[in-house]
């Protein structure tokens, strides 16, 4: 009864909003109807519906999944300064980037089932009740760290969040070490679905060590982006005080994240070129374009532009530390490593086939639609947890109904950078 | 009156509830029928009896669908076999009738999608294992064009399947008789395992097959040539249909120039035991470690 | 009989066009026998019928013979094992008369991803 009435209170405080509130949530509703009947024509037809074939058997959806995986395991970039180096600031904010990284996960793991050509048969890969193929694939690997990560992601800020609701303190001897195992679990999940990738011999392109380190940094540069940009959202329709440090440091530990990718690039590029094999082929056809097919190649220059830019703009203290670069150097960096990391990651791989023929894979419009709509379903979600994650934390929603401040995060003055 | 506060076990409870009922919803709005096509076992893991049971049902399924009755069998590895192909690269004139052969037998979609086991390369002579350089879509008036030769591709059957270790369900395994197989009701069609194919061996029903009514093969194995359903993945099987019960496969059958052998390679007698003994075989990308069970050769 | 090695025109079976190795096999009666025309006859004299015309191929063709006796040359259909075979004769491949291939029209080419018959 009393879950229901908690219920109940979040669904007013759901429906109870200002004229932005209402036209933000209706128009990614919108999107996501017109999805939802994109991808009913998707069902019926078959996948035919996309422009996925035999040579190119994945695209636009899974190219999203995995620049989400990286967002997700963003939250790490978050808890580590604040539970590892006790760094106060961000330590408030640390629930509203667990829910982000609990919604990438939503909108990652949406992303696969709409690729699946059976969801029908999605049971299959639940242990004990179909037949999940672990230890040996490392899709069954993902299935499980993912799915673990989500709980996590929900578990710990929905704890949080209704300890503080009850005006009570989160016992920290339980929470403390969840958090922390999200430090190694954010890892994981990325380095798994690297992994995926990894051990596919018949990709050259993607059967490369340095598969599983590009990963993670430029996990670590899209991911504290979008928290950067969030926050500064966040703060401003809802007065949570997230201070200006906060987000330089975020920006500080991009830059140096930023480097490591561009340095791990550089390395790929080098072997290739240098030792000048047949695999050569794929980047080839990404940077330069092969025998022709040149689709991918402005796309994947505009990336490198964007993500160089980025980091200048994040390394020279000048830029990171006056929000309108800053703010443009997330805008680069979130485009850059999507464009990086999600397109030019997952089609190069397929080009050339097994068996040297080039397929130049465009998404389709009920591709482009469906995959809209699942970011416009993850935004709503992250929407609607921050909508009663806010008043929560602000003490405005508590289960005295008597707006008072919580004093659980609240940081003395004396002390607040 | 005491405040009650929203325990651990309230919450958990709500949700079990919550999702039991959706579920249970869901469940008896079906018909049994539905239900049980549903919750299908994997093939490996059905006793004897709810294979018969289940093949009762699948006939009956394609009589009302395809409009034509279809023997579906289960015929299991013939002991002491291991399957092995030769190809023989000398005498290949690149005509596809080997292509349109296994579509015929094995009820390839004939159009959206166009699904071919066979892919017919041609190289240019002095290179072999480049593939870069592979024609597919060569459509000269006549073959063999002078200064190509030409290589057919289709699963290898590998030893080590890449795509046997990658797929998520268990739905493709290798058969005690070394062939790879794949349970079309338990594939969710993720296409892992056709990243990971270093051959493109595998293929997928992007949409519901199309094949005319006459043009169904009836006899059918379960694992091999039965009319798939959309969006599952397939591939040559050897035609498992055939050589379980001593025929040689289709692609065999059809190419006119004798390019095609097949057989047992624990049978010492066997043609392809003699080939390999006699002849100078490779397989495809033997870097990869994939240990094929396809071997091209040169007779002359 | 006597041979008469004269090159001339044939004044019977005018159709055939002799163009098996010139050298090995001037005319017709290298291989048909010249009183019995329903025999082959091999070099050491001794006749075949036409079910046997592998033995007379095989005198030159060895290797090919050693290989179609194993199965690895030629072509055999139905089954290899609790079924019947059937085993292609030399002839039922190669014309003895002509025997190069002549050159076939293709069966079409697969279409391409996004051809309209492909989705």
């Amino acid at each position: 009864m009393e879950a229901w009435r908690f219920f109940k209170k979040t669904l007013r405080l759901v429906v109870s909003g200002g004229p932005v509130y209402y036209g933000w949530c209706l128009f990614l509703i919108c999107i996501v109807v017109v999805a939802f009947r994109y991808y009913l024509y998707q069902l019926d037809q078959g996948l035919i519906a996309t422009h996925m074939r035999d040579q190119v058997s994945w695209g636009m959806y899974i190219a999203n999944f995995t620049y989400l995986v990286g967002v997700a395991a963003a939250a790490v970039l978050l808890v580590i300064p604040a539970y590892v180096y006790h760094f106060r600031p961000i330590k408030e904010i640390v629930v509203l980037g667990e829910l982000w990284a609990a919604s990438s996960i939503i909108m990652a793991l949406l992303f696969v089932f709409v690729d699946l050509g059976r969801p029908d048969r999605f049971w299959h890969l639940i242990p004990r009740f179909g037949w999940l193929n672990f230890p040996s694939s490392l899709l069954a690997w993902d299935v499980l760290v993912l799915n673990g990560y989500l709980l996590l992601n929900i578990i710990v800020p929905v704890y949080m969040l209704v300890k503080l609701y009850y005006g009570k303190e989160p016992n920290r001897r339980l929470v403390v070490p969840l958090i922390l195992v999200s430090i190694p679990w954010a890892v994981g999940i990325h380095t798994v679905t690297a992994f995926l990738y990894n051990g596919l011999a018949a990709r050259p392109f993607w059967n490369a060590s340095i598969l599983a380190p590009r990963f993670l940094a430029s996990a670590f540069c899209s991911g504290p982006a979008m928290v950067i940009v969030m926050f500064q959202v966040v703060r401003r329709i809802s007065y949570i005080k997230i201070e200006d440090s906060a987000l330089f440091k975020i920006a500080e530990l991009i830059a140096y994240a930023m480097f490591l990718n561009l340095f791990l690039l550089a390395a790929e590029a080098f072997k290739e070129y240098y030792s000048d094999t047949i695999h050569l082929a794929s980047l080839q056809y990404l940077y330069w374009g092969l025998n022709g097919h040149r689709v991918l190649v402005p796309w994947i220059w505009t990336a490198l532009g964007f993500n160089v830019s980025a980091f200048l703009l994040f390394l020279i203290p000048r830029t990171r530390k006056w929000l309108p670069t800053l703010n443009l150097g997330c805008l680069f960096i979130i485009t850059g490593v999507w464009l990086e990391k999600g397109p030019g990651f997952v089609l190069p791989g397929f080009v050339p086939s097994p068996l040297g023929e080039i397929y130049d894979y465009v998404p389709s419009q009920l591709e482009l639609f469906v995959s809209f709509g699942v970011w416009a379903l993850g935004l709503l979600a992250f929407t609607l947890f921050m909508k009663v994650a806010i008043p929560i934390e602000r003490g405005e929603f508590t289960h005295t109904g008597r707006g008072r401040p919580s004093t659980a995060y609240a940081i003395p003055d004396s002390e607040a950078q | 009156m005491a405040e009650k506060h929203l325990t651990r076990r309230e919450f958990l409870r709500t949700l079990v509830l919550a999702g039991a009922s959706g579920a249970a919803f869901s469940l008896a709005s079906c018909t049994k029928d539905e239900r049980e096509r549903f919750f299908q076992k994997h093939f490996l893991e059905m006793t004897d009896a709810e294979k018969r049971q289940m093949i009762g049902r699948l006939e009956e399924t394609y009589l009302k669908k395809y409009g034509r009755p279809f023997t579906i069998s289960t015929e299991g590895a013939v002991p002491r076999t291991l399957w092995g192909y030769g190809l023989d690269l000398s005498r290949c004139i690149g005509c596809r009738r080997c292509v349109y052969g296994c579509v015929k037998e094995n009820n390839l979609s004939r159009h959206n999608p166009q699904v071919h086991w066979i892919r017919v390369l041609r190289l240019r002579k002095g290179n072999l294992v480049n593939l870069e350089e592979a024609e597919h879509y060569y459509d000269p008036p006549y073959v063999p064009e002078d200064g190509y030769f030409y290589m057919p591709v289709q699963c290898q059957h590998c030893e080590n399947p890449p795509c046997v270790k990658v797929c998520p369900v268990h739905a493709t395994w290798k058969e005690p008789d070394g062939l790879v197989v794949v349970d079309y009701n338990w594939c969710i069609g993720c296409r892992y395992c056709i990243a990971a194919c270093p051959y493109r061996g595998r293929t997928f029903n992007w949409a519901e097959p199309k094949v005319g009514q006459d043009e169904w093969n009836t006899s059918v194995h379960y694992l091999g040539n039965r009319p798939r359903p959309k969006n599952v993945v397939d591939k040559c099987t050897f035609c498992v249909q055939r050589v379980r019960i001593g025929r040689y496969p289709a692609c065999v059958e059809a190419c006119p120039t004798g390019t095609r052998k097949f057989g047992n390679l624990l049978d010492p007698d066997s043609e392809i035991r003699y080939l390999i003994d006699h002849k100078r075989v490779f397989r495809l990308k033997e870097d990869l470690n994939t240990d094929p069970k396809f071997y091209y050769f040169f007779a002359e | 009989m006597e041979a008469d090695t004269k090159p001339r025109e044939l004044s019977e079976h005018t159709n055939v066009k002799l163009l098996h190795a010139a050298e090995a096999l001037p005319w017709c009666l290298a291989c048909h026998d010249a009183k019995d025309r329903d025999k082959f006859h091999l070099v050491t004299g001794e006749l075949v019928g036409f079910t046997e015309t592998y033995r007379l191929c095989g005198q030159c063709h060895g290797t090919n013979y050693r290989d179609w006796k194993a199965g690895v040359h030629g072509k055999r259909i139905g089954y290899f094992a609790n079924g019947p075979r059937t085993y292609f004769l030399c002839v039922n491949c190669h014309n003895p008369h002509d025997p190069k291939f002549k050159p076939l029209k293709p069966e079409p080419p697969p279409f391409r991803p996004l051809d309209k018959e492909n989705g």
